[in-house]
């Protein structure tokens, strides 16, 4: 079964994206359609059935967020993450421009089963032609009548990482410095503004109008099981065919590199591959034949994340390209909690230091140290997963750091 | 609803909503903490308090996690000291180590913490910062080659005083405590009460009036009122070898009801007066137009003398008195007695109206 | 103030500040009503010529002409009234005189008032339906307000404006004046006045007069005694011959220093107890060393009535004494005994003869201090004033016209001077401007000017100008800031060398209190 499935992605290129109208003669809007004749309590349950969980790399159940968020406050917001900020990632961008009109049904709907009209899209402030795009298909939806009473509005971020983050996403939303809240309080009950938020993956709302229509069962039964529907991938580094792909969720990780990716670029052989963005682990070869699900992911100490798939052929350097990552890391923490400002500024220069040549053993020891209080002590994600290319390089590639000692 | 819990092997029972800090603290457990504040917003940014739930894959800030029933919770367990050892170290690969000259010896966090969990020397050196701060005005040191990021003074500059002068600057490792466009505090809406040196953890904010003059921790400390407006601010007058050395403030409500600790510029910095080589320091009597330094004895029985003599010639309405707003309630009630009962008028005043 | 300070930081649900500059003058209470309004939503009220910090964040700000406070109060209450938001029920059960204050406010509806404040009519209706319709309402004022020939009718008004909406005896209302100086409330607790003992027992009532006679052991004068200011006029008449000084300085904080300093001059004694050689005791025939705060044991009574201990820090500077004990020794050379041991030796006496003090003792007073009165060993102190009756029992309305300050702005002298305090500096300055910190922050005076009079003038921001009124003229620099009103200039009365009470007028007082009306005075500025 080595080929795409295409759910989000069907009409890509076959209707103009930000045309409601296109949208609604290949079926769009019916989801919606479909919701709103439903209780809300019955449409978060019916989510909570297909098993959908968070494409943005947390792997939430959805609907299980959405239930947390509480019925009484008269405000409350759904908020879209497409601050796809994770190098090599670009999946939410495809989807934008390919079929626009899904994400913003997915949000109606979701508006509607927690009972919010406001919606806000924080896109990435490298995308301007993406808010453009969104602000049109904004504008024309709402003309055409199709998401009734709910409002998006689009906000843009000015560059910073860790505001894909989505407390700090709310944060930089509110206008205030990028930097992640402490939790709890969950964003469900205390977000935007301090009132009840749900933040969804951009992948995570284009799924729901599709769930609606054929079903959660039918989603459910789709690739694996804890982790089922689609997912939509992006090949990037030393792989021949470097572009997305969407495929079922049991789809095995050397299929994605051997079939859709047409294999390690100039027939070298491969050396690591990196998934789920920078914070990914590196998987060496021999665990090549793992589906690509967030569960199959973490049982081999990776994760799916944001579903990058950066491909390293033999000729690289591992202890380099970490030390590449480090530099990124260093960059941009946002430099509230100790373990991760001042952490990623040491893994950085002591990778530097190995990578030129100039560094010890003790130089690793200190590595594993600070990289395990960094996991263990961060306050946010990005500083817990920041080291994961450091550890599991050290784990599966050491040889290269020795072999760079001094 | 209470919240049931174990700490470090003890039972604890406290209200729900309590932070875990609390119900360590109430379980005999000594948590070491940087960012935290129980006066103002959390940041749970330090992450020295973590402390680990067993059954959780990573330590939890404990001033920003809720106690939840059931929790267990281990204090000092190989992971947390770990991560506290590691904490400090990091904090030091950015902090100046110049003890020996720093006002807050003794009396710094940092050097605490560091002392308890057996910190000598930071295995993480790296670049160092040069962020100290020449800031011109005449209060406020700003040495952030000691700071340490907890955010304190940033939170007390809005939360207490409401200045919003200072915030944070850059980010990560760059990120640094600044003001609007990394200009001087004279330049921003600061008006130097201080209150960021009260917080201050370690030395990076201290007093330029106060510099030199002692050690905050070998001082003693005397509470008491401060001399300036009406608002009746509770202070501690900061003594070393019977001169005020500094003035620290208290935020115990119990023992500072009005400020709780809160200062203005004059109460913080305006106490060297109490020092000037101008006090006067011996009675002084005019001949021929110009003072002479005169004994208790010689000056005090002139003016009675002359007191004595106007009230027999003109009547004891021909002398009057101003007594003072400064002086205690025990000194104005000795002056009206004096004024009413010795010399026999009730011509006294004070500058209520002025 | 009737309420306590840390009302003003939550309880306080709209607080009004008329002649305050809070931040600078009472900052840690600014800093309260900043975090009110800020952190709660509280609503916020400021009226002053001078657009003063907390403004910024008012709902409404009124920069009304100084001195016609009384017809901003009428404007408002005209509004009350009219609109019905009045708390009759309040004013039925607690008050008196209601009638003939009406009738005086119904002849200045916003629009009338409007015209004589010189501000909108639409803010005056805006602030009194803000206070009016508050939860809790509190105002808050100082010298602004008082420091008029009408003073006292400005404290009157503003007591009508809380009676007549029930924000009185409440958490989070009251009248409250924040005091300018640390033991001001104390010193009038303590009978440093000319008409009462402690408490303010009446020395014209025979009965209080008795009880001290019996408690001193001496007659006591029943005649009223003068006033600070009218000591200086009777001094310079030839009537006051000699004049005890102690912790004051009239030569910087009195009106019209010119007029001042030839009173001094014409004393046979000036006696003056200080710790710095201060302008007033360079005059003096006898100086006495006194002590610093530091150096003292004893009590301060703050703004809220709270008294609370002072506690002595270091030994007696020099030669200095301890103010207590020099008056003891002056006293008991004047034939009249005065021995104790200990400041609180005093207190205890002062106990015994000042009813609201009687409960109070140094050994309660360790920790929260107790806001007076506190009649008894276990009574808790009263934060909270007039909680179920007033002193006099029912409210008392006063029916106030609005009249005119008493130097009005002419062809010779076409602008307005009003003065005050900086965050700074204190009072005369005797002790900040040797600080070194605040006297290096700020060494000199200025005279702030709005930017269209400096422009008329042709004065540029910095330059030094002469400011004149009748009484004499200074020499400053300007300081040109659009926060003004465009025919007021504002100065510092801090700074000897540039004393701003060379300018103003002690020929008018007000004729109770007899406060001088420092906010008004007729001036002209010119080009040096």
């Amino acid at each position: 079964m080595a080929q795409e499935y295409r759910v989000l992605l069907e009409y890509a290129d076959k209707i103009n994206p930000e045309s409601a109208s296109d949208y609604i003669k290949v079926g769009g809007y019916k989801g919606l359609e479909k919701a709103r004749s439903m209780n809300p309590k019955d449409l978060t349950e019916e989510v909570k059935k297909s098993g959908l969980r968070g494409r943005g790399g947390a792997g939430f159940n959805a609907g299980m967020k959405w239930s947390f968020v509480p019925q009484y406050p008269e405000t409350k917001y759904v908020v879209c993450n497409l601050d796809e900020g994770e190098p090599g990632t670009y999946k939410d961008r495809i989807i934008c421009q390919k079929n626009a009109q899904a994400l913003l049904e997915g949000m109606a709907i979701c508006g509607y089963a927690i009972g919010s009209n406001q919606g806000y899209i924080y896109c990435r402030g490298e995308y301007p032609f993406v808010v453009e795009l969104l602000k049109n298909a904004i504008g024309n939806a709402k003309e055409s009548g199709a998401l009734g009473e709910f409002n998006i509005e689009v906000r843009m971020g000015a560059g910073a990482y860790v505001c894909g983050e989505e407390t700090a996403l709310i944060e930089s939303i509110e206008g205030h410095r990028g930097e992640p809240r402490f939790k709890p309080p969950f964003p469900g009950v205390e977000g935007l503004w301090r009132m009840p938020t749900v933040v969804n993956n951009v992948e995570t709302f284009a799924c729901l109008p599709f769930i609606l229509t054929k079903g959660a069962e039918w989603f459910a039964g789709i690739g694996a099981k804890s982790y089922p529907g689609t997912k939509v991938l992006t090949l990037t580094g030393d792989i021949e065919n470097a572009t997305y792909f969407e495929v079922p969720t049991d789809y095995l990780l050397r299929d994605v590199i051997y079939e859709l990716g047409g294999g390690v670029k100039g027939g070298k052989k491969l050396k690591a591959v990196q998934v789920g963005g920078t914070s990914g682990a590196f998987i060496p070869p021999q665990n090549l034949d793992t589906p690509i699900d967030f569960d199959s992911m973490g049982a081999i100490g990776a994760a799916l994340g944001s579903g990058a798939v950066f491909v390293m052929d033999e000729t690289r350097d591992i202890v380099d390209i970490v030390n590449r990552i480090a530099k990124f890391f260093e960059h941009e923490s946002c430099g509230q909690c100790t373990p991760c400002r001042e952490g990623t500024f040491h893994c950085k220069e002591i990778m530097e230091k190995i990578n030129n040549g100039r560094g010890s053993l003790k130089d690793i020891e200190n590595l594993k140290v600070l990289t395990r209080v960094m996991v263990k002590a961060s306050l946010c994600g990005l500083g817990q997963a920041a080291p994961i290319p450091i550890t599991s390089t050290l784990t599966h590639f050491e040889y290269e750091y020795l072999r760079k000692l001094m | 609803m209470d919240i049931k819990l174990t700490i470090d092997g003890k039972e604890v029972v406290v209200p729900q909503g309590t932070m875990l800090i609390d119900a360590c603290r109430q379980a005999g457990a000594d948590i070491p903490t940087f960012c935290y504040d129980p006066d103002l917003k959390l940041a749970g940014s330090c992450r020295m308090c973590v402390v680990q739930p067993k059954g959780w894959r990573n330590l939890v800030a404990s001033c920003v996690t809720p106690a939840q029933n059931g929790m267990v919770i281990e204090t000092d367990s190989p992971d947390v000291i770990e991560s506290r050892k590691v904490v400090l170290e990091l904090m030091l690969s950015r902090h100046k180590l110049t003890c020996h000259t720093c006002e807050k010896d003794g009396e710094c966090n940092l050097q605490d913490y560091c002392y308890r969990y057996g910190v000598t020397e930071s295995r993480f050196d790296g670049k160092v910062h040069n962020l100290f701060k020449d800031d011109s005005n005449p209060f406020i040191e700003r040495d952030y080659d000691k700071c340490i990021m907890c955010t304190r003074c940033v939170r007390a500059c809005d939360e207490i005083t409401g200045a919003r002068a200072i915030n944070i600057m850059d980010r990560g490792h760059h990120a640094k405590i600044s003001t609007a466009f990394d200009g001087e505090l004279v330049d921003s809406p600061c008006v130097f009460c201080g209150q960021c040196i009260m917080v201050c953890p370690v030395g990076a904010l201290t007093s330029k009036i106060a510099a030199g003059k002692g050690k905050a921790a070998q001082n003693d400390k005397v509470l008491t009122t401060c001399t300036y407006c009406g608002t009746g601010c509770t202070l501690e007058l900061n003594v070393k070898n019977d001169k005020i050395v500094g003035v620290t403030s208290n935020r115990d409500p119990e023992l500072s009801p009005v400020n709780r600790g809160a200062l203005c510029v004059k109460g913080r910095f305006g106490w060297d007066f109490v020092n000037s080589p101008e006090r006067l320091t011996t009675p002084l009597i005019k001949e021929n137009g110009e003072f002479r330094e005169a004994s208790w004895d010689e000056a005090l029985g002139l003016a009675a003398e002359k007191i004595k003599g106007i009230k027999e010639q003109y009547g004891p309405d021909s002398l009057s008195m101003f007594s003072s707003a400064r002086i205690t309630n025990e000194e104005n009630y000795l002056a009206q007695k004096l004024m009413r009962a010795a010399i026999g008028s009730n011509n006294v005043d004070h500058c209520a109206r002025l | 103030m009737t309420n306590s300070i840390n009302e003003l930081e939550s309880d306080a649900k709209c607080i009004f500040l008329i002649g305050t500059n809070t931040t600078e003058n009472h900052p840690v209470i600014g800093y309260k009503i900043r975090q009110n309004v800020l952190k709660n939503g509280a609503k916020l009220i400021v009226a002053d010529p001078r657009k003063i910090e907390l403004a910024e964040l008012a709902d409404v700000y009124i920069p009304f002409k100084p001195g016609t406070d009384v017809a901003l109060f009428n404007g408002m209450m005209n509004v009350i009234i009219n609109e019905g938001l009045a708390d009759s029920k309040f004013i039925e059960n607690r008050t008196e005189g209601y009638e003939a204050m009406a009738e005086i406010v119904a002849k200045y509806p916003p629009e009338v008032a409007a015209e004589i404040c010189g501000v909108d009519a639409e803010d005056i209706i805006k602030a009194a339906r803000l206070y009016a319709e508050s939860e809790a309402s509190s105002v808050c004022y100082a010298m602004g307000l008082t420091q008029h020939s009408t003073g006292t009718d400005n404290v009157k008004s503003c007591c009508n404006l809380a009676l007549l909406t029930g924000n009185l005896g409440k958490p989070g209302t009251g009248v409250n004046p924040l005091r300018g100086q640390n033991n001001v409330q104390g010193a009038c607790d303590m009978g440093a006045l000319p008409v009462v003992f402690t408490a303010y027992q009446n020395v014209t009532n025979d009965e209080a007069r008795a009880k001290f006679e019996k408690a001193w052991g001496v007659t006591l004068s029943g005649i009223n005694g003068l006033t600070l200011t009218k000591t200086i006029n009777k001094a310079y008449e030839g009537e006051i011959k000699g004049l005890i000084v102690i912790g004051e300085n009239p030569m910087v904080s009195d009106p019209d220093l010119h007029h001042v300093e030839e009173a001094l001059e014409k004393l046979d004694l000036l006696l003056v107890q200080d710790i710095f050689l201060t302008e007033t005791a360079k005059k003096a025939d006898i100086v006495l060393p006194g002590v610093s705060f530091a150096e003292k044991d004893g009590t301060f009574s703050n703004t809220e009535r709270r008294v609370q201990r002072v506690r002595k820090a270091i030994s007696n500077v020099g030669d200095a004494r301890q103010d207590w004990e020099i008056l003891c020794d002056l006293s008991t050379r004047l034939g009249y005994p005065m021995s104790y041991n200990t400041p609180e030796e005093i207190f205890e006496e002062i106990r015994t003869l000042t009813p609201s003090y009687a409960g109070i003792s140094y050994a309660r007073l360790e920790g929260e201090g107790l806001p007076w009165p506190c009649p008894t060993e276990d009574h808790p102190g009263t934060p909270i004033l007039h909680k179920e009756k007033f002193n006099r029992g029912l409210g008392l309305f006063h029916a106030i016209e609005y009249i005119e300050p008493a130097e009005l702005p002419d062809d010779e002298y076409p602008i307005i001077l009003t003065t005050g305090r900086s965050l700074y500096h204190y009072h005369t300055g005797t002790m900040t401007r040797k600080a070194s910190g605040l006297d290096e922050f700020m060494p000199s005076n200025v005279v702030q000017i709005s930017s269209p009079l400096a422009k008329a003038n042709n004065i540029v921001d910095g330059e030094k100008i002469r400011v004149t009124t009748r009484r004499g003229s200074i020499e400053l620099e300007a300081e040109v800031i659009d926060g003004i009103r465009e025919n007021v200039i504002f100065t510092y009365f801090h700074f000897a060398e540039t004393a701003a009470n060379y300018l103003t007028n002690a020929s008018v007082l007000d004729p109770v209190a007899g406060i001088p009306e420092y906010k008004v005075s007729a001036a002209r500025i010119e080009k040096i």
